[in-house]
């Protein structure tokens, strides 16, 4: 069991040489997309190509933020991610608190057909969904989007979170009842608070979804007031082929807030990544 | 005071209470989606309102057989599966040992390597349009300027070869990271005394990672490759983004080819038949490996 501590000093060497090459391969088409963005539009297919641009400036950044609507297309992405994450995960809740706690009929039903459609191509229901939006008046509105969003990501939410809720104790949620508490104060003062590291997975993983969705904000919506930023990024690299450093700039405002996000809050990733491993 | 001889009927109610807005969600925007999808598929669907649509029954689906483009999509979905879910798995299980066995520095790479997973689809897919380049794209950069392992530069996504080799490489590059953080959480879950077990029955570092670390990690292991099955069968964005299926539909795969029909050429009933066929094979898929992989006890 005891190893020869010199070769078990190399052999660590070694392993960290290989995981930083590994991480600079991973991380390399990130930073050449930041120089690019960070460099003016004259030297961007350079060759031989520069990592560190000779004068750096944010001229991309300005004009991608001013000139076109992205301030408008962000604005629309914040508030689609937004109500759809707080309207799914407070649905996903509600009904994963019924499926841990109560028996009633039809319940196993309803689960299973939870359970299976987290195996169907989201892009199956595209056709149907556009007619729906059609049908229903919600076409070029953000509201198709949220609502759709919202009933593709509630089955994956529910599903964690009846995990979760079932392992809560239930002793507290009695003493309320014997208190003359009803269901609804126990889901909301008892339940929701003691779940919020869950809740903040679902919402993270909830966000990260509708803020990068593309095919259906791109199928439902044609008003260019409407666009939300992942279809504004594919429309503008049509428009500009050649302005990689605009198409660029525009690209990483676009997941600023997704880094900021995985930074802060890196441990409820990790937590949700588990927990879908275990349910496996 | 609540009248306890209701209690039965006030927990139906609450429960149904609780349920009523999520399952009103999922049943009109997912679940009636789902069902109609099938039924257009049996139709030769008319898009304008009012004009009537035709059953057709299993037309669609038979048409989808004779196909060629079909064909090329499923040879292409297949191809892009086949090589990146191994290439995901393989390269993320190494990151995840290695990881594993560093005495510090595990968040920080941890960070690095999970980087491509949390960059969107359509970023991803722009920038390695961008690395791709055929003029002054970074790869062919390296390729002819810095390895010398090619005398010109490859015109990567003109050309339905090298414009897959540019996909998958995407694939796997975007994935890496998202099965690595399994493996890693899985690998810190085996508990230390099955190593010193194994370490007291004179297991060597091969026996134990034989003996011990694959079989622990084998229901990790099965849910990954089940899961970045159904993700490879489903690969759609970058395609689109990168090629559109082009040149002559050689790079088309079935979701691409099903979007292209559906809202392309509005043949809704050809692009319901075609998103079907691809559901079943995935449901079927997974059973399958579930079914063979799992051992009984792991059930």
């Amino acid at each position: 069991m005891v190893a020869n501590p010199k070769r078990r000093i190399v052999e660590v060497a070694v392993l960290y040489l290989l995981l930083g090459a590994g991480a600079v391969a991973t991380a390399l088409p990130l930073l050449y997309m930041l120089s690019t963005a960070l460099k003016g539009s004259v030297y961007v297919l350079e060759i031989p190509p520069r990592f560190i641009p000779e004068r750096p400036t944010l001229a991309n950044f300005i004009e991608a933020w001013n000139s076109n609507n992205f301030s408008l297309y962000f604005r629309n992405s914040a508030v689609v991610a937004l109500s759809t994450t707080v309207i799914s995960v407070l649905c996903s809740a509600m009904l994963a608190y019924a499926f841990a706690r109560f028996a009633f009929p039809g319940k196993d039903l309803a689960f299973y057909a939870l359970l299976f459609t987290l195996m169907i191509p989201s892009l199956t229901l595209i056709i149907p969904q556009f007619m729906l939006a059609r049908a229903l008046g919600l076409r070029n509105s953000l509201a198709g989007l949220v609502f759709v969003y919202v009933a593709m990501t509630i089955p994956l939410n529910t599903f964690l979170l009846r995990g979760f809720f079932e392992q809560l104790p239930r002793e507290l949620e009695e003493a309320v009842w014997i208190d003359g508490g009803g269901y609804g104060t126990i889901f909301l003062r008892i339940t929701l608070p003691l779940s919020a590291p869950a809740l903040a997975t679902a919402a993270i993983f909830t966000f990260l979804f509708a803020w990068e969705e593309f095919t259906w904000a791109l199928t439902a919506i044609d008003v260019e007031a409407m666009r939300t930023l992942p279809v504004a990024i594919a429309t503008f690299h049509g428009a500009h082929l050649t302005q990689w450093g605009l198409v660029f700039a525009a690209s990483l405002i676009a997941i600023a807030p997704v880094i900021f996000l995985y930074v802060m809050l890196q441990r409820y990733f990790i937590v949700g990544l588990s927990a879908g491993a275990l349910k496996g | 005071m609540r009248n306890r001889g209701s209690l039965h009927a006030q927990r139906l109610r609450a429960a149904y209470l609780f349920m009523l807005p999520g399952m009103a969600f999922f049943l009109i925007f997912y679940l009636y989606p789902l069902i109609q999808a099938l039924r257009i598929s049996l139709y030769e669907w008319s898009i304008m309102p009012g004009q009537g649509s035709r059953f057709v029954g299993a037309t669609n689906y038979l048409r989808a057989l004779r196909d060629p483009i079909f064909w090329i999509s499923m040879r292409n979905t297949v191809l892009y599966t086949t090589v990146t879910v191994p290439g995901q798995m393989i390269l993320a299980m190494l990151v995840a040992l290695a990881l594993h066995a560093i005495p510090r520095g595990r968040v920080i790479f941890r960070t690095l390597y999970y980087l491509p997973v949390i960059t969107s689809w359509v970023v991803a897919a722009l920038l390695f349009k961008f690395l791709f380049h055929s003029q002054g794209g970074l790869i062919n950069y390296l390729l002819v300027d810095i390895l010398h392992l090619a005398d010109r530069y490859i015109p990567w996504l003109q050309n339905p070869e090298t414009a897959l080799v540019a996909i998958m490489t995407l694939g796997i590059w975007k994935g890496i990271g998202w099965s690595m953080v399994i493996f890693l959480a899985a690998l810190q879950d085996i508990p230390l005394e099955l190593y010193e077990a194994a370490a007291l029955d004179g297991a060597g570092r091969w026996g134990r990672f034989r003996y011990v670390t694959l079989p622990m990690m084998r229901p990790t292991a099965i849910f990954v490759l089940v899961m970045l099955v159904i993700g490879g069968f489903n690969v759609f964005l970058p395609v689109y983004l990168m090629t559109g299926g082009a040149p002559m539909h050689r790079t088309e795969t079935l979701l691409t080819y099903m979007y292209n029909e559906a809202f392309n050429f509005l043949d809704f009933g050809y692009g319901a038949a075609l998103s079907y066929m691809l559901a079943a094979l995935i449901f079927l898929l997974s059973f399958l490996q579930i079914k063979l992989l799992r051992r009984p006890m792991e059930l």
